[in-house]
């Protein structure tokens, strides 16, 4: 709460907003973001059962393009270009040597030969960095973060509040497609995608525009129930769908194999950094690997909790927290490949005391089929 | 949320309501406001020794875990049983039902360092404006 870390802070453009919205403000990733409105557990409930509107401005934007652009994408990430279409995006990480990430990202396609991606504000300025140092073609790049904020609508009612502001065909756009439209009066790039396991869209557009974008969503959708919701829901609502966290379930330390995103990683499509070492420990084996799991006896885990099982400790929570709308104790936890099995239990040590859980399938909450149009 | 006259409090925002040598303690509404939603509460058991200063117990928000420290030292005689069940208690009623412990006090002397209710309001604008 220093004065000299306030003024370090980055802030989006809807600060103000927030602050006057009575959020509590909390520093992520170098900014300063809202955690909670109403409280984390109404804002959560309203995205799973009406919708959220999330400020995510914070995240990274990178701009890349060039005739070698996507075959530089192409030896930088796991996921395969190739089966990128423009209009598409696709969940993916820029891979070290070892087989980590460097980041997860979503990139988007906006061209043959254009890309904007979408990374986490932390790692935003590592990312470009990364990218700059393997870039030998001349290929363009630019961190456009500056020039976007970005909206996250998410839950059921995301499609029928955001129809009355736009032209675009949102029930016609599929599941991680995206497409240039006017939202609210003002031009952007509209994708029906989230991090929150429910239908919904993120919309990035001009930062001036802010303000009128977010009050223009909230009065359309006031009606069905949509509130402003803060990175507390955003981080209880993945966690309840099992979506990785760079920092907590993503590291330097940890392989895309280990971390469950094996599906990311399109081996038959060519060379890409990571892709030997990711090859040989398929080959060989996993070190750990990521399990869900709930808690029996009373007790929340947080991460870096050590676990247990067998009487000896076997590995660390990498998140936890009660599941608000499941109505669980819930974490993610890394533990050895002959143990992770669900059903097999385990404890979690809560300041001193091992507390019983066992291991669940994952996701932990997935939603009934929505009215999107598959892949 | 008014705060109440008859209580003392810590700069950590526990009130404790003194009556002879038995203290009855609990987190301010602005405590209760900074935790957000309350999901779980830890106490310790009838018997236990506080200790003035020190964490005794620890109230967890769906977001975070936060101890909560003595205003004075005493044995526990009472928890609030309720807030198992009802953890959220301590949000909709800080002052009153979302009570945490009741202790006999061993030191009379330990609630010279805290403050009276205005004082305590006084703290919390200068807190909040900083």
């Amino acid at each position: 709460m220093t004065s000299q870390a306030d003024v370090a802070l980055k802030r989006t453009a809807l600060n103000t907003i927030h602050r006057a919205a009575g959020a509590k403000m909390v520093e992520f990733g170098g900014w300063e973001m809202p955690v909670e409105y109403s409280g984390i557990t109404e804002e959560h409930w309203a995205v799973r059962r009406a919708a959220g509107l999330f400020d995510v401005s914070h995240m990274g934007e990178i701009e890349i393009w060039g005739t070698s652009s996507p075959e530089l994408l192409q030896y930088l990430t796991a996921n395969d270009i190739a089966r990128l279409q423009i209009g598409q995006a696709q969940y993916t990480a820029l891979v070290y040597p070892q087989g980590s990430a460097v980041d997860d990202c979503v990139v988007h396609r906006l061209d043959r030969e254009r890309f904007l991606i979408c990374v986490n504000a932390a790692s935003t300025e590592k990312d470009f960095n990364w990218i700059m140092t393997h870039n030998v073609a001349e290929v363009g790049l630019r961190d456009a973060s500056a020039d976007y904020s970005q909206l996250a609508l998410q839950g059921p009612k995301a499609i029928e509040i955001l129809t009355r502001l736009t032209s675009a065909d949102l029930p016609g756009l599929r599941t991680y497609w995206f497409t240039r439209a006017v939202c609210a009066g003002v031009e952007g790039l509209i994708a029906r995608t989230g991090y929150t396991g429910e239908d919904g869209f993120e919309f990035y557009f001009p930062p001036e525009e802010s303000e009128r974008v977010w009050n223009a969503i909230l009065d359309a959708g006031r009606t069905q129930g949509v509130v402003p919701a803060g990175l507390g829901a955003r981080n209880t609502l993945r966690l309840e769908a099992a979506y990785p966290l760079y920092g907590h379930e993503l590291d330097e330390e940890t392989t895309l194999l280990e971390a469950g995103l094996g599906w990311i990683c399109k081996f038959d499509k060519g060379d890409f950094i990571g892709r030997a070492a990711l090859l040989a420990e398929r080959e060989q084996g996993l070190k750990k690997k990521l399990v869900g799991f709930e808690m029996i006896e009373r007790g929340i885990a947080r991460e870096g909790y050590p676990v247990w099982i067998g009487g000896r400790p076997v590995g660390k929570v990498t998140s936890g927290s009660p599941a608000p709308f499941l109505q669980k104790n819930i974490g993610l936890a890394y533990v050895p490949p002959e143990l992770a099995r669900v059903g097999v239990g385990l404890e979690i040590e809560i300041r001193g005391k091992k507390v019983a859980a066992w291991q669940v399938a994952l996701p932990f909450y997935k939603r009934a089929k929505s009215s999107a149009p598959a892949n | 949320m008014s705060y109440p006259a008859e209580f003392l409090y810590t700069k950590d925002h526990e009130w404790v309501l003194v009556e002879a040598d038995r203290a009855t303690i609990g987190v301010t509404d602005y405590a209760q406001k900074e935790l957000g939603d309350v999901v779980f509460v830890e106490l310790p058991r009838v018997g236990d020794s506080v200790t003035a200063a020190q964490p005794f117990g620890v109230v967890e928000s769906v977001k975070a875990v936060s101890d909560v420290f003595a205003p004075v030292s005493g044995s526990v005689e009472e928890v609030n049983s309720r807030l198992q069940d009802k953890p959220e208690l301590v949000n909709s009623d800080p002052h009153g039902d979302g009570w945490l412990i009741r202790v006999r006090m061993t030191d009379p002397r330990g609630t010279e360092k805290l403050m009276a209710a205005d004082a305590y309001e006084t703290y919390l604008r200068e807190t909040q404006t900083r």
